[in-house]
């Protein structure tokens, strides 16, 4: 039965299609290895009734020889998606016991092409952080072993507080951790500033945020409103794509989804990239740069050279402003959206006698102190007085940032390769806890994407020296997702599939 | 620019957040982190550079002015920390 996890997201769909397997022994090999890994704290809520119910109904549909693209195959959505009368609470404290009357167009679009959920799946509290340890339901393990563990010194560790057990990045951690430990096919994710490539990159696994409009922000709990990107995590490019075409596609409840049909993703897996114009930016050449980085990234340009694209060294002179101008725009509208949660409509409420003092308790004790901190930024720049250095002057470094994309995209380049992170994953309770910064400085390479709204997807590239994965980014045209799962599967090709860690947890 | 210790009091009341005073002098420090890392922003020339107000070009797309939702206070109340008689209850704000 564990062998069912193993298979890819095509595989399994192939295997449903024939009938050699049928969605309730793909789903139920799921849930048993979803139990044995309860430890890893991928998972905040299991869905095991509504699982077998949705099944069987998939297993009904493909005995008949009918079904959706996704019918039957087993998934995991990040507890930012409103799934109705199931916990979506973002992993925050402060919607304690929320339990949406509606569905997210995302999930419901899932639903729709016959997909099974198994349950929620953890994530940095309203999607601010880069490691998922600021979710109230605390941090996910990553299925990786640090370097140089024992198996018995990660168990031990998994019983206690997980710190030195490595992070599978963030936001999206229990997403990514889900997907490597083979406790879903594929899964939701959502993207900010890089929560769903940073993750892939950390558990060699494949993820994309497609351009903003692409998929329906409505039901998703909102974090930065300009930035928020619904995309998928899974763990072939192919899966990716089949997973995002899903996803995707115009929504009348969402003003800022794009009104275009979705075109086939699978259709662009494997086909040619020769010809195909690849920028690579001398801006994302740090100064002290990881040298394995730097050696895997000029590997990249290399498979995708062998494959007939053509590189080309490109300029993108306002990179470096991105990352500060993110922790501008991102906290002000974060300090908006979260106005909402009050203790009066849903959620936490602190009890009191006088209306303030019950926003003020409430939300002190509902925030974590990411989101606290984060708030209080947001609240700050946009406050009377500093609108116009902070965030009015953010919004047009923008602009500058979204520029120099536009001018290279015009001169022919038709995608941009860098290196996903700075570093392989890191380790639980390393970073941050002295300064915020130290943690955001993990977005560098993935940031100015979400602020040009492009699309940017994360394939896995290799192993470090310490033998843990590392990823490299491609940055596409708007609503050119296609070049970018073509460019992935060349990347994949060329690298070989990544060998996922086996399951010492278990 | 950096915020002095009244500063992080008034944002946190313009925030709605409770913060103690033990709390402050931390939350001081970690702010002006944040602010000394985006002060960089300051040197860059955006003279005549014009504010992104949407990042794909696109108009808000119109449609006809008719209801499409509603009737369902039970729904709008299903997760209510408080309510009674259909109206969400809070402590009395006019005296």
């Amino acid at each position: 039965m564990t062998d069912l996890t193993s298979l890819t997201l095509a595989e399994a769909q192939g295997r449903l299609k024939s009938r050699a397997v049928t969605s309730v022994e793909l789903t139920l090999a799921h849930l048993e290895a979803m139990e044995r890994a309860k430890a890893l704290n991928a998972y905040v809520v299991t869905t095991s009734e509504k699982a077998l119910q949705m099944a069987k109904a998939s297993d009904k549909r493909l005995m008949k020889g009918e079904g959706g693209p996704l019918e039957g195959l087993s998934i995991g959505v990040k507890d930012l998606y409103a799934t109705e009368g199931v916990h979506t609470q973002a992993c925050s404290h402060v919607l304690d016991g929320f339990k949406p009357t509606y569905e997210s167009t995302v999930t419901a679009n899932l639903w729709r092409d016959g997909a099974v959920m198994l349950g929620k799946l953890n994530m940095d509290e309203f999607a601010m952080g880069s490691s998922n340890e600021t979710s109230y339901y605390g941090p996910v393990a990553s299925p990786w072993l640090p370097p140089n563990w024992s198996r018995e010194k990660a168990v031990a560790a998994l019983a206690g507080d997980k710190r030195g057990l490595l992070t599978p990045g963030g936001s999206s951690g229990g997403s990514s951790a889900a997907v490597a430990a083979r406790l879903c096919l594929a899964a939701t994710a959502s993207d900010t500033g890089g929560s769903i490539r940073q993750p892939a990159a950390f558990t060699g696994t494949v993820g994309i945020k497609p351009t903003y409009g692409r998929c329906s922000r409505w039901g998703m709990v909102a974090f930065a409103s300009s930035l928020d990107q619904a995309g998928p995590l899974a763990r072939t490019v192919r899966d990716a794509a089949i997973m995002l075409r899903s996803m995707a596609g115009p929504d009348a409840k969402d003003s800022t989804c794009w009104p275009e049909p979705v075109p086939d993703y699978e259709a662009a897996v494997g086909r040619s990239i020769k010809g195909l114009t690849i920028g690579v930016p001398k801006e994302y050449q740090l100064d002290g740069m990881n040298p394995e980085i730097v050696t895997l990234w000029s590997k990249g340009a290399q498979w995708l050279s062998d494959a007939g694209a053509k590189i080309v060294g490109i300029s993108l002179p306002n990179t470096k402003h991105a990352l500060p101008a993110y922790y501008i725009v991102a906290p002000a509208e974060a300090s908006s959206n979260l106005a909402r949660y009050d203790g009066v409509r849903y959620g936490l409420r602190e009890p009191s006698a006088d209306i303030f003092d019950l926003y003020e308790r409430t939300r002190a004790r509902g925030f974590g102190a990411e989101v606290r901190r984060r708030l209080m930024i947001g609240t700050y720049v946009l406050s009377a007085g500093y609108y116009d250095a902070y965030y009015l002057r953010a919004q047009k470094i923008r602009t500058l940032i979204k520029r120099d994309f536009e001018l290279v995209f015009a001169e022919g380049v038709d995608a941009i390769l860098t290196p996903a992170t700075p570093s392989a994953a890191f380790g639980i309770g390393e970073k941050g806890s002295q300064n915020p910064v130290e943690m955001y400085l993990n977005d560098i390479f993935t940031v100015t994407v979400n602020m040009a709204g492009l699309p940017g997807l994360v394939a896995p590239a290799g192993l470090s020296s310490e033998g843990l994965p590392l990823g490299l980014q491609l940055i596409g045209r708007p609503f050119d997702e296609e070049t970018l799962f073509s460019l992935g599967e060349a990347i994949e090709q060329a690298a070989g599939r990544m060998q996922l860690p086996n399951p010492w947890w278990a | 620019m950096s915020v002095d210790l009244d500063a992080v009091r008034r944002i946190a009341q313009l925030a709605r957040i409770g913060v103690s005073e033990t709390e402050t002098p931390h939350l001081q420090a970690e702010i002006n982190s944040i602010l000394k890392f985006v002060e960089a922003l300051e040197s860059v020339d955006i003279d005549g550079v014009e504010p992104m107000t949407s990042v794909i070009p696109m108009s808000l797309p119109m449609r006809e002015d008719v209801v499409t939702d509603g009737e369902i206070p039970g729904k709008v109340l299903a997760n209510a920390p408080l309510s009674e008689d259909g109206f969400f209850l809070v402590p009395k704000v006019i005296e």
